[in-house]
C-alpha cells in the first residue's frame, strides 16, 4: 500500500504542475501586472513611477512565462511564473500582494471555517444515513413515497433560500440566536447553531435521496435474503449489513471531501459572518490579489488529491478484495 | 441545543455580544469591506478613514457642525497661514499672484503635551534604551501580534514626527498614493524619494528617515514645523487634514520594521499608532474591528458653536464638555446586507444605511417630495439624517472619439441632445429610490462656487419653471440633434441610424435593468446604443488609451473646493495624453486658463465670478452628462447622539454619546425569544412520525409470525 501511496502522490507532481500553469494563465488573461498595481495602489492619482515600483517590489516586471534577455536556464527561472511556483511546492506560500503572510492567514482562518463544515459533515452524514435508511425499510410504502417527494423538494430549493429563510424565521422572528457573527470557544455556540442547523437541513433532500438509492440497490441483493433467511432482525440487516455493504459508494462521495473541509463555504460564511476561508480565493480575485489566488488553488488541488487517496485507502478498510498495487 | 442556548445566556437569545458590555458606552456599527491599509501614508479609502481617522491626528481637522465645511485646529495651536515669497525672497502679500510666488511656507506650531498612545515600540528598559527595538529571532519566537509584546510606552507628540510622515510618503516600499502628486508641490519631495530609493537594500531594513535633509518639510523647534511647497497652492491646507500628514514617530518604523516582523504579519498596516482619542485594540478586519479609548489622549472639547438649527436640533447639548463620550467601538464584518439591517432593527447596530430592499420599510416620501420614516421606524425610536454627498456620478463623452467629442458645433449639439434626453430625475427615483440630486454641473451642493435657484441651473438642458428646474422636452434635444446633422437619430449625409457605443463594468443581472433604461434613453433621440460590457481592467485600459466612446464615471471629493472638481476637466490632466484625472480628455484653452487663475484664490466673489464662467463654458461644451449627486441616508437610533452628517470629516466618533441604559431596556423589549413553535415543531414531527412508527411495529409483528 505504502508503494502505491507513495506513486500516487509522485503522480500528483505534475498534476499540480499543470494546475499551477492553468491558474497562471488563466489569471494572466485577465489580469495584466501593471492592473494589478493599479488595484493596489488605488484609482485616485496613481503615476507610472508608482505603478514601475510596486511591480518591481513584488518581481512582477518580470516575464511571465520565458524571458529572452536572459541566457540559459535563467530564461525559465527568472520569470513570473517560476519565482511564483517552485516554493509552492515546499508549501511555502510567501506573502501576499498587500504583504501579509498567507500561511498565517490560512491557519487562522481555516478553524472559524472547520467550526461549521465539520459539524455540518458529521451530523449531516449520520442524519441522511439514519433517515435514507428508514426510507429503505418503510420501502413501497406511503410514507417511502412521501419521503421521496419531500427529498426532491428540499432539494429542488436553493442553498440561498434555506439561509435567507431561516435567517428570518430562527434569526429574526424567533429570535432565538443572533442573526450573523462569530466568537470563539464556548460562546460560539449560539453564532454555528444556526448556520450548521441550516447546513444540515440544506443537504438533507439530496444526501437522503442519494443514499436510499444506494440502499435499495444492496436490500435486494442475495446477501440481503440470506441473512433474513437466518432470523436477523430488520435493524440488524439494515445496520449490520445492508450499509456495510453500502459503504464503498458512501465512501467515494464523503471520504474525497474531507481534507476541503478546511476551505470552508462562500456563501454561509457570507451570510453569517464567518471569518473562514470561504471567501478568501474570492475576495483574492476581487483584489488581483495573484500571490493569494495561486496558493488557494495550489492547496485547493493538493487537498483533492489527498482525499481521492484517501478514499482509495478506505476502500481497502471496507471492503478486504480490495488490494491498493 | 435550543435548551444549552438559554441556559448559557443571560440577556436576550439573539444578543451577539458578550452581556458584560451591554450596560457601557459601547458604540455598535458594522463595515462591508475590509480595510487594506491603516498606514496613514497608504491608506486613501473610506473603509480605512472610519478607523484610521479616529487614530491619528492631523494638524487640522474639519469643524463638526459648521457648514460649509470649515477647517480648525486639531493638534496645531491655530490654522497654518500660508505665507508667500518671490523669487528674491521677499515675502509676498496674502492675496499675491500665482505667477508671482517662487515658494510658499506653511509654518505650523503644535500643541505641547499631546502623548501617543501605549505602544511597545516606546517601551523603555533599565538602561533607558527601547525595549524592543534591537528584536532576535528567539524574542520573536512566540510572539504573533502586538499584544505578545508586554511592556508599552509613550512620548509626547513632537514637530518632527509630522516631518518624518511627510517623509515617508516617498519611502519606496510604502507606495503612498498621494507621492506624485505631492511631489509636483512640496519641494524637493521627488529628489528625496530618489535619495531614499538608492539607499534602500533589503526589503524588511529600517531607514531612518530623519537622517535625510529635506528642503520641503523641517522642524523648526520641538513644537514647531514648517512645510515649503514650489508655488500658491491654496488647497494644501485642506490635504494638511488628511491622515497622510498626520504624524508617525520614527519609533514605530524603527520598531516594525525589524528582520521577523513582517513575516509575522506586525506592521504598522495592521497595528496604527497614533496620539487620537481612540486606539486600536483589535484587528481582526475579517470579523471585527475593535477601538478603544486611548487612555493618553489629552481630552478635545465638543464644539460651542454650529450650524443655525443645531442648537435647537440638540447638537450643542454636549458644548464644551470633554471628548470622547463613547468608551468602545465594535465594528463588525457583515458581507450581506439582510443581516446587518435585521441587527440595526434589532438594536445590535446604533446606525445604519438603508438597502435598497428594505427602503420602502424605511421611508415614505409626503406630498411635497421630502423623504419621512415610516410609522413602523417612528415607533422603535429611529432617527433619520440625510445629506447630498460632495460627489458627483456622471456619464463622460470621450472628447478625442470622432463623433461625440472635438470643438464643432455638431459634437457640442449632439452632446447637448443627449444630456436633455437622459432623464436623471427618472434615473434616480427608479434606481436610487429618490436619494439624489440633478447635477447642473461639476460642484456638488454644499461647496464653494455652486450656486442654486434659477441662476444655478445648466440652461442648455433645463428651464426654470413654478421654482423648479424642469429637464428639455425631447422634441427640443431632437431639434438640437436635428442641427447637428442626425434628424431623427440618422447622419443626414449617409441615411444610417446614429450608433454609439457605451463602455461599462456593469454586466450581471443586476444591471440589466439599468442598462436598458439607458438604451431607451438614447432611443428617445432615435439613436442606437450599443452596450460594451467589460471588466474592470479592460475598462481602465479604453479609458486610459481614449478608446472608450460614452462612459459612467464618477468623482468624491477629496476636499470641499471647487477646484477638486474642475480639475477633472483641466486640459493638462487629460488621461490619454498624461494619465491624468481629465477620464474625458476634455480641453478647453479658455477654460485651462480661467482654472489656473481659479486654483489660486481666495474663495470670494471674484473667484464666484471665475467659476461661474468656468461652468458656462463647461455646459456649452457638455464634455460630461452631468448625471447627479447622490444623497445619503441614514437611520440611527434614539439612543444614538449629536449625530449630524459630515461628509469630509472622518474623525467623528469623539463627539457621538450613547444612551446605554435606553438602549438595553429597547433590546430586552425588541429581543424576547419566541420558543414555542420550536416544542409545536417537535410535536407535529412526533406525530408525524407515528405511523412510521406503526408500521415498523407491524412489520417486526409479521416477521416475528
Amino acid at each position: 500500500m505504502i508503494a502505491y501511496i507513495i506513486r500516487r502522490l509522485a503522480y500528483a507532481v505534475p498534476i499540480l504542475l499543470g494546475v499551477n500553469v492553468i491558474t497562471f494563465v488563466l489569471f494572466f488573461v485577465v489580469n495584466s501586472p501593471d492592473d494589478m498595481a493599479r488595484l493596489h495602489l488605488g484609482n485616485k492619482h496613481v503615476t507610472a513611477t508608482a505603478i514601475e515600483k510596486w511591480k518591481s517590489e513584488r518581481g512582477y516586471d518580470k516575464p511571465l512565462l520565458f524571458n529572452e534577455a536572459q541566457s540559459s536556464s535563467e530564461r525559465f527561472t527568472d520569470t513570473i511564473f517560476y519565482r511564483n511556483t517552485v516554493k509552492l511546492f515546499l508549501f511555502d506560500f510567501g506573502q501576499s500582494d498587500s504583504g501579509r503572510d498567507i500561511g498565517y492567514d490560512i491557519s487562522q482562518r481555516m478553524w472559524p471555517s472547520l467550526a461549521i463544515t465539520l459539524p455540518v459533515f458529521v451530523l449531516g452524514l449520520l442524519l441522511t444515513i439514519t433517515i435514507a435508511l428508514a426510507i429503505a425499510f418503510f420501502r413501497g410504502t406511503y410514507i417511502d413515497s412521501w419521503a421521496v417527494v419531500i427529498c426532491v423538494a428540499m432539494m429542488s430549493i436553493s442553498g440561498l433560500f434555506y439561509i435567507i429563510g431561516g435567517q428570518f424565521l430562527i434569526g429574526k422572528m424567533l429570535r432565538l440566536v443572533p442573526i450573523s457573527g462569530y466568537d470563539v470557544g464556548f460562546s460560539a455556540i449560539k453564532f454555528l447553531a444556526l448556520p450548521v442547523l441550516i447546513g444540515v437541513i440544506g443537504g438533507l433532500g439530496h444526501g437522503t435521496r442519494w443514499y436510499r438509492t444506494i440502499f435499495l440497490e444492496e436490500i435486494n441483493r442475495d446477501y440481503v435474503r440470506t441473512a433474513r433467511a437466518k432470523g436477523l432482525s430488520e435493524k440488524m440487516v439494515l445496520y449490520g449489513h445492508v450499509l456495510r455493504n453500502a459503504l464503498i459508494p458512501i465512501l467515494t462521495g464523503v471520504v474525497v471531501v474531507l481534507p476541503s473541509l478546511f476551505l470552508g463555504s462562500l456563501i454561509t460564511e457570507a451570510f453569517f459572518g464567518i471569518p473562514g476561508l470561504g471567501s478568501y480565493t474570492i475576495e483574492a480575485i476581487q483584489s488581483q490579489d495573484f500571490a493569494i489566488v495561486r496558493a488557494m488553488v495550489f492547496l485547493g488541488s493538493v487537498l483533492y488529491i489527498i482525499g481521492l487517496v484517501l478514499t482509495d485507502i478506505s476502500y481497502t478498510m471496507v471492503d478486504p478484495r480490495v488490494r491498493l498495487n | 441545543m435550543c435548551v444549552t442556548l438559554i441556559g448559557c445566556s443571560d440577556g436576550p437569545l439573539n444578543n451577539p455580544y458578550a452581556a458584560s458590555s451591554s450596560s457601557e458606552a459601547v458604540f455598535y456599527d458594522s463595515f462591508r469591506e475590509r480595510p487594506k491599509h491603516l498606514d496613514p501614508v497608504s491608506s486613501y479609502s473610506e473603509n480605512e478613514a472610519r478607523f484610521n481617522s479616529q487614530i491619528y491626528e492631523p494638524v487640522v481637522q474639519y469643524h463638526y457642525l459648521k457648514r460649509p465645511y470649515e477647517l480648525t485646529p486639531l493638534t496645531a495651536v491655530a490654522l497654518p497661514e500660508p505665507t508667500y515669497f518671490d523669487p528674491s525672497g521677499q515675502q509676498l502679500a496674502a492675496d499675491a499672484a500665482q505667477e508671482d510666488v517662487q515658494e510658499t511656507v506653511y509654518r505650523i506650531q503644535i500643541q505641547p503635551g499631546i502623548m501617543y498612545q501605549p505602544h511597545p515600540a516606546f517601551a523603555r528598559n533599565e538602561n533607558n534604551g527601547f525595549q524592543y527595538h534591537t528584536l532576535t529571532a528567539a524574542d520573536l519566537e512566540h510572539r504573533a501580534t502586538l499584544a505578545d509584546f508586554e511592556l508599552t510606552g509613550s512620548r509626547e507628540l513632537v514637530a518632527e514626527d509630522y516631518v518624518y510622515q511627510i517623509k515617508r510618503l516617498v519611502h519606496p516600499h510604502l507606495h503612498s498614493p498621494i507621492a506624485g502628486l505631492m511631489g509636483k508641490y512640496i519641494k524637493g519631495l521627488p529628489e528625496l524619494s530618489t535619495r531614499v530609493a538608492a539607499d534602500e537594500h533589503a526589503n524588511d531594513s529600517f531607514v531612518d528617515l530623519r537622517a535625510y535633509d529635506f528642503a520641503g518639510a523641517k522642524a523648526v523647534d520641538r513644537y514647531t514645523y514648517e512645510i515649503r511647497l514650489t508655488q500658491k497652492y491654496p488647497q494644501f491646507r485642506y490635504w494638511l487634514a488628511m491622515p497622510f500628514f498626520a504624524p508617525v514617530p520614527w519609533e514605530a518604523d524603527a520598531f516594525y520594521n525589524q528582520p521577523g516582523m513582517k513575516a509575522r504579519n506586525i506592521s504598522l498596516d495592521w497595528y496604527p499608532i497614533g496620539t487620537g482619542p481612540y486606539m486600536l485594540a483589535e484587528n481582526n478586519p475579517n470579523r471585527r474591528m475593535v477601538l478603544v479609548k486611548n487612555p493618553n489622549f489629552r481630552g478635545e472639547l465638543y464644539p460651542t458653536t454650529g450650524a443655525a438649527d443645531d442648537a435647537s436640533n440638540g447638537l450643542l447639548a454636549s458644548a464644551d464638555q470633554r471628548m470622547p463620550f463613547i468608551d468602545v467601538a465594535h465594528y463588525s464584518l457583515e458581507k450581506e446586507a439582510i443581516p446587518g439591517w435585521t441587527k440595526f432593527l434589532q438594536g445590535y447596530y446604533d446606525a445604519s444605511s438603508i438597502l435598497s430592499d428594505s427602503f420602502d420599510q424605511a421611508i415614505q416620501f409626503n406630498p411635497q417630495g421630502e423623504a419621512q420614516l415610516t410609522n413602523v421606524m417612528r415607533e422603535k425610536g429611529i432617527n433619520l439624517v440625510t445629506a447630498v454627498t460632495t460627489s458627483i456620478s456622471y456619464l463622460g463623452f470621450n472628447m478625442v472619439d470622432n463623433v461625440v467629442g472635438g470643438d464643432t458645433e455638431r459634437a457640442r449639439k449632439l452632446r447637448r441632445a443627449i444630456s436633455i434626453a437622459i432623464d436623471y430625475e427618472e434615473l434616480i427615483s427608479i434606481f436610487a429610490n429618490g436619494r439624489g440630486v440633478p447635477a447642473q454641473g461639476p460642484i456638488p451642493p454644499g461647496i464653494f462656487g455652486q450656486i442654486g435657484g434659477p441662476e444655478g441651473i445648466n440652461p442648455y438642458v433645463y428651464e426654470w419653471r413654478d421654482g423648479h428646474p424642469v429637464r428639455k422636452s425631447v422634441a427640443a434635444a431632437r431639434e438640437l440633434l436635428s442641427e447637428a446633422g442626425y434628424p431623427d437619430g440618422r447622419d443626414a449625409e449617409s441615411g444610417e441610424q446614429l450608433t454609439l457605443y457605451f463602455e461599462t463594468v456593469s454586466s450581471g443581472p443586476g444591471s440589466k435593468a439599468m442598462l436598458n433604461w439607458y438604451r431607451k434613453q438614447f432611443d428617445k433621440l432615435g439613436i442606437q446604443l450599443v452596450i460594451r460590457a467589460t471588466d474592470y481592467n479592460r475598462f481602465q485600459e479604453k479609458i486610459r488609451k481614449g478608446s472608450a466612446q460614452i462612459f459612467g464615471w464618477g468623482w468624491n471629493a477629496d476636499y470641499p473646493d471647487p477646484e477638486n472638481f474642475l480639475f477633472l476637466l483641466y486640459g493638462p490632466n487629460a488621461k490619454v495624453a498624461s494619465q491624468g484625472e481629465n477620464a474625458v480628455n476634455y480641453q478647453n484653452p479658455r477654460f485651462d486658463e480661467l482654472f489656473v487663475r481659479m486654483r489660486s484664490m481666495s474663495d470670494g466673489s471674484e473667484r464666484q465670478e471665475l467659476i461661474n464662467d468656468m461652468t458656462e463654458i463647461l455646459r456649452r461644451d457638455s464634455p460630461w452628462v452631468w448625471g447627479f449627486h447622490p444623497t445619503g441616508y441614514t437611520l440611527y437610533h434614539d439612543w444614538y447622539g449629536n449625530v449630524k452628517p459630515n461628509l469630509m470629516a472622518r474623525n467623528t466618533l469623539k463627539y457621538k454619546t450613547i444612551d446605554a441604559q435606553l438602549r438595553e431596556r429597547k433590546r430586552g423589549q425588541w429581543n424576547d425569544a419566541v420558543v414555542w413553535p420550536v416544542a409545536a415543531l417537535f410535536v407535529v414531527l412526533l406525530i408525524s412520525a407515528l405511523p412510521a412508527w406503526r408500521t415498523y411495529v407491524a412489520r417486526q409483528r409479521a416477521a416475528a409470525r
